[in-house]
């Protein structure tokens, strides 16, 4: 929670800052708390409980802007912190486009309730948290003699901000969350000790999925067993809907108005062109009531609303905030997307995969990178040989590597299992004729 | 204003106007009083403080308790589109209360350094261990820093934001007037000190002041119609001294260099070929596919792959490989861990033999040995664990260019971004950003934007060649482990990596 006091002592900061010398003035409050307990092999091991607060100014000084944050909340010592922030500031170059948004574009309050915050989370009694992780651990302890290590865990917490800024916005966000996880490492071939893992997480405790959480993680452990490298060659790529985002990701990069004003962008003048084709759309959607990354307002307080950003593959919009489009002649959008929906397809994985002939199923990235510029991209993955529809032998330590828009090009089709504990809902993904390096 | 007050909040007051070097410097320099009492002074706790804390944090039975104190002052100044105008500061202060019983560790941190507020975080940590137990107080020793590895002559705190923007505004200069195809730079320069103030349950203290600096350059130019991006960097433990016109020269140069010469870049054929790994930067290949898999957290738990490995030789004799806390104004180096364990030289493999995991001090009692000052932690918000500091390879005897000439189709690769390892099944990556084929023991057509990847054991065992040449990579290069991340670097000497698998088209 975000006390009155601090409220109020936020206010004062800001009346402050505008009394000594800035035209305009933001201030941040941030409050958080989290909690977790890892256990292994069932039994206790690591326990952690925090609880933190920060306070950022954001500071308008005669043309210039600096910004400034502390975890000391307490006026003595903001006093001369907010001072010399304005007179730090005062040195810099100007940069005439650092305003606050136009006042119009707030989000000005009453809409219905994003139900983000669990009321329950102080109330639950450690022992239950700890016999959470207990019961996730005991779905694999000694189900395979070849198991090395159990590792469960049980984590929750909450976080609040409050924003104010001197042209009239007010805000306050609030999400509390749950996760339950288990990794299983097994002796595997020769010296190698493979592991896989598996998670979930929701806001609310009773939306939390307890069980087959440590049954998952060792199932995938089991699945990895043998692994190979196999032939250099283009196959017919299967992503899953855990590592699905990570492709998304170039592709959203790219649309930052920073990025786009830096030429630092393979999207760069894109707007209205086909840059994937008719199987993707993807939308965001911040108002989901309950969703992980729901919200009214964008960080710089200027109210969000539903938006198409790919359709059927056409670019329909950038990330473009206050600053860039007062920079650019760009039309200011909202500074980053909230809630990213992909439009779905009929299909789950065990569909998917068994309309491939030849192909690999990715079940996990290791590592790699991406060309912000040009789009190329190299990553190291593992997964499955699909042969006729069957995944036939598990395959690792090889790369896929291309061009973000060659990808998206060759997208056939979409799953319909996005995991909804993601703010990115992204499903399993297929990919025709893409280069995958091994053997 | 007392010293205290004045250490506080002063870290901004010395941003704007006011300078007052006598106080921004290091505590314990006038030696009017130890370091570390100067440092309890500044975090306004007494020695009665602290025992009743660690009295508190092992009233539930626990083995060991530790305290660690941090005031940590960041600034950045960052230029974009021509000039500088843009900056930050931030304050992080608090302390953090460690537990053991056995391996298990109990954690909270707070940040109103209060007796209540502390005692209550002891409290939270003590419920690691469930009994009962009287602990009387035990006099605090100062272990005082035994070789300072990042003496500092004139301190982050002491320089106004106008000194430091000629230097970023220089760069900006300097890379533009380079090359007619830079299009855009954006450059920053961080600095970052932090006051230190450890004690444990064993009667040990220590004050460390740990200062850190950033300077870097993203240049993006245009060649008929095609944009490329690269940047440089470099990053030590050292005051503002760092910042010279030679400096500031150096990473243009290298950030016009490096983006330059992707335009003529291709991907390669992907597949298995030997790779020749250039002086430097190429210790990426030592963090990732041993480094990692050599932390003892791993190791005790039996889940890394080098696990049954310790005193069995895994590679080529003439190979040593070491991981160094006392590299003067390293990124990477520790006076001493936060841990209270100095940092030390540490031989992982010694002529061709794994010799020593890195450890912390749950896994140095694990395994009954010293603890070789692995113990690190992002900051008061986190417990210690195994961390690499600077891990390089020790040089070897042939010269680059008979490694190169060596092979006939393969890979030269000297520039990388980053990289990952997967612990038990020992598969390491790293991103090559730029290199060249070798074709018939020459560097042919430019490479860009591969990613390489080998597994641990194999590649280790796969150096054939080792070059005369070690040199270190002082980029700003940091690890992440447990969500925690931690300042480090490597390097190498020119080496062949026998057989790899390089990302390309097929």
């Amino acid at each position: 929670m975000i006390s009155t006091e601090n409220k109020k002592l936020a206010q004062w900061a800001m009346d402050y800052a505008l009394k000594n010398g800035c035209q305009a003035a933001k201030v941040r409050l941030y409050s958080g708390s989290n909690t977790s307990f890892e256990l292994r092999d069932t039994k206790m091991d690591r326990l952690q409980q925090a609880s933190e607060n920060g306070l950022s100014l954001y500071l308008y000084v005669d043309g210039r802007y600096g910004t400034y944050s502390t975890n000391r909340l307490n006026k003595k010592e903001l006093e001369p912190f907010i001072k010399n922030g304005i007179d730090a500031t005062r040195f810099l170059a100007k940069d005439e486009a650092q305003t606050l948004p136009d006042a119009a574009r707030y989000y000005k309050g009453g809409k219905p309730d994003l139900k983000l915050i669990d009321p329950k989370l102080a109330s639950i009694n450690p022992d239950a948290k700890v016999a959470m992780a207990k019961t996730v651990a005991d779905e694999a302890m000694g189900k395979d003699p070849r198991i090395i290590s159990v590792e469960s865990s049980y984590g929750d917490g909450d976080s609040f901000v409050y924003q104010i800024h001197s042209n009239g916005f007010e805000g306050e966000k609030q999400n509390s969350w749950y996760s339950l996880s288990s990794s299983v490492a097994m002796k595997g071939d020769g010296e190698a000790r493979p592991s896989s893992y598996w998670y979930e997480s929701a806001l609310f405790l009773n939306d939390l999925i307890k069980e087959g959480i440590g049954k998952k993680a060792l199932e995938r452990t089991l699945q990895k067993i043998g692994q190979k490298k196999i032939k250099s060659g283009k196959y017919t790529m299967v992503v899953d809907p855990m590592n699905s985002s990570r492709l998304v990701y170039p592709m959203i990069s790219a649309l930052y108005g920073s990025q786009i004003q830096q030429k630092n962008s393979f999207l760069l003048d894109k707007i209205g062109q086909k840059v994937g084709n008719d199987k993707f759309t993807l939308k965001d959607e911040p108002h989901l009531a309950g969703a992980f990354g729901a919200r009214y307002f964008d960080n710089e307080g200027v109210a969000t609303q539903p938006r198409t950003i790919f359709d059927k593959g056409v670019l329909k919009t950038y990330f473009v905030d206050t600053y860039i489009a007062n920079k650019t002649n760009m039309e200011p959008t909202v500074g980053d997307p909230s809630i990213l929906i992909f439009e779905t397809g009929g299909k789950g994985l065990q569909g998917l995969i068994a309309d491939v002939d030849n192909g690999i199923l990715v079940t996990g990235f290791n590592g790699g990178n991406s060309n912000s510029s040009t789009g190329d991209f190299s990553y190291g993955i593992e997964g499955f040989l699909i042969e006729n529809g069957k995944l036939t032998m598990p395959v690792n330590e090889m790369n896929v590597t291309g061009n973000s828009l060659t990808l998206w090009s060759s997208l056939v089709a979409a799953g319909n299992d996005p995991r909804l504990n993601s703010s990115w809902r992204i499903p399993s993904l297929v990919f025709e004729g893409v280069d995958f390096s091994g053997l | 204003m007392d010293r205290r007050n004045f250490i506080r909040t002063g870290s901004l007051a010395l941003l704007g106007s006011l300078a007052a070097p006598s106080f921004a410097s290091p505590f314990g320099a006038t030696g009017e009083k130890t370091a570390v009492a100067e440092a309890m002074n500044h975090f306004g706790v007494s020695e009665a403080d602290l025992q009743k804390v660690l009295a508190a944090a092992l009233e539930k039975g626990g083995d060991y308790a530790d305290l660690f104190f941090e005031h940590t002052f960041s600034n950045y100044v960052g230029l974009r589109d021509g000039a500088v105008n843009r900056c930050n500061s931030n304050i992080d202060y608090g302390m953090g209360v460690r537990v053991l019983s056995g391996d298990q560790t109990g954690y909270a941190y707070v940040e109103e350094v209060t007796l209540p507020e502390m005692l209550k975080a002891a409290r939270t940590a003590a419920r690691i261990a469930s009994g009962n137990k009287k602990v009387n107080p035990v006099a605090l020793t100062e272990k005082p820093v035994k070789t300072n590895f990042y003496t500092v002559s004139t301190p982050w705190e002491g320089l106004l934001l106008k000194e430091k923007m000629p230097y970023l505004q220089r760069l900006n200069d300097k890379i533009f007037a380079a090359d007619k195809r830079v299009q855009k730079v954006t450059a920053s320069l961080t600095d970052d000190t932090s006051h230190i103030l450890f004690c444990n349950s064993e009667g040990v203290t220590y004050y460390d002041y740990r200062p850190m600096v950033t300077m870097s350059a993203f240049c993006i130019m245009e060649e008929n119609g095609k944009i490329e991006n690269n940047y440089a960097s470099r990053a030590y433990r050292k005051g503002s001294e760092f910042l010279t016109n030679d400096v500031v020269d150096v990473i243009a140069r290298e950030a016009v260099d490096n983006t330059a010469k992707l335009f003529k870049a291709v991907k390669p054929k992907g597949g298995e070929m030997p790779v020749v790994m250039a002086a430097g930067g190429s210790g990426i290949l030592l963090h990732e596919a041993i480094g990692h898999a050599f932390e003892a957290d791993f190791n005790r738990k039996n889940i890394s792959i080098f696990s049954d490995q310790l005193n069995k030789k895994i590679c080529n004799e003439n190979i040593s490989v070491i991981d160094d806390g006392t590299i003067a104004f390293n990124r990477g180096s520790v006076n001493i861990d936060d841990e209270g364990n100095y940092g030390q030289k540490t031989y992982i493999v010694k002529n061709g033999v794994l010799n020593s995991y890195l450890h912390d001090r749950i896994s140095a009692k694990h395994y009954g040995v010293s603890p070789t000052g692995n113990g690190r932690r992002q900051s008061f918000k986190n417990v210690p664990i195994p961390r690499m500091r600077v891990t390089y390879m020790e040089s070897g005897n042939t010269t680059e260019e008979d490694i190169i000439s060596s092979v006939k189709n393969g890979i030269y690769v000297n520039q990388f971004t980053n990289g990952q390892v997967q612990i038990g099944a020992g598969d390491f990556t790293f991103f090559v950003k730029s290199g060249y084929l070798i074709e018939n023991g020459k560097l042919t057509q430019p490479v860009k934007d591969i990613n390489i990847i080998g597994n641990g054991p194999k590649a280790l065992a796969g150096i054939t060649m080792v070059g005369n040449n070690l040199e270190l990579d002082n980029g700003t290069w940091t690890c992440g482990k447990d969500g925690q991340g931690c300042p480090v670097t490597q390097g190498m000497p020119s080496a062949l990596v026998s057989k790899l698998t390089v990302g390309g088209e097929s």
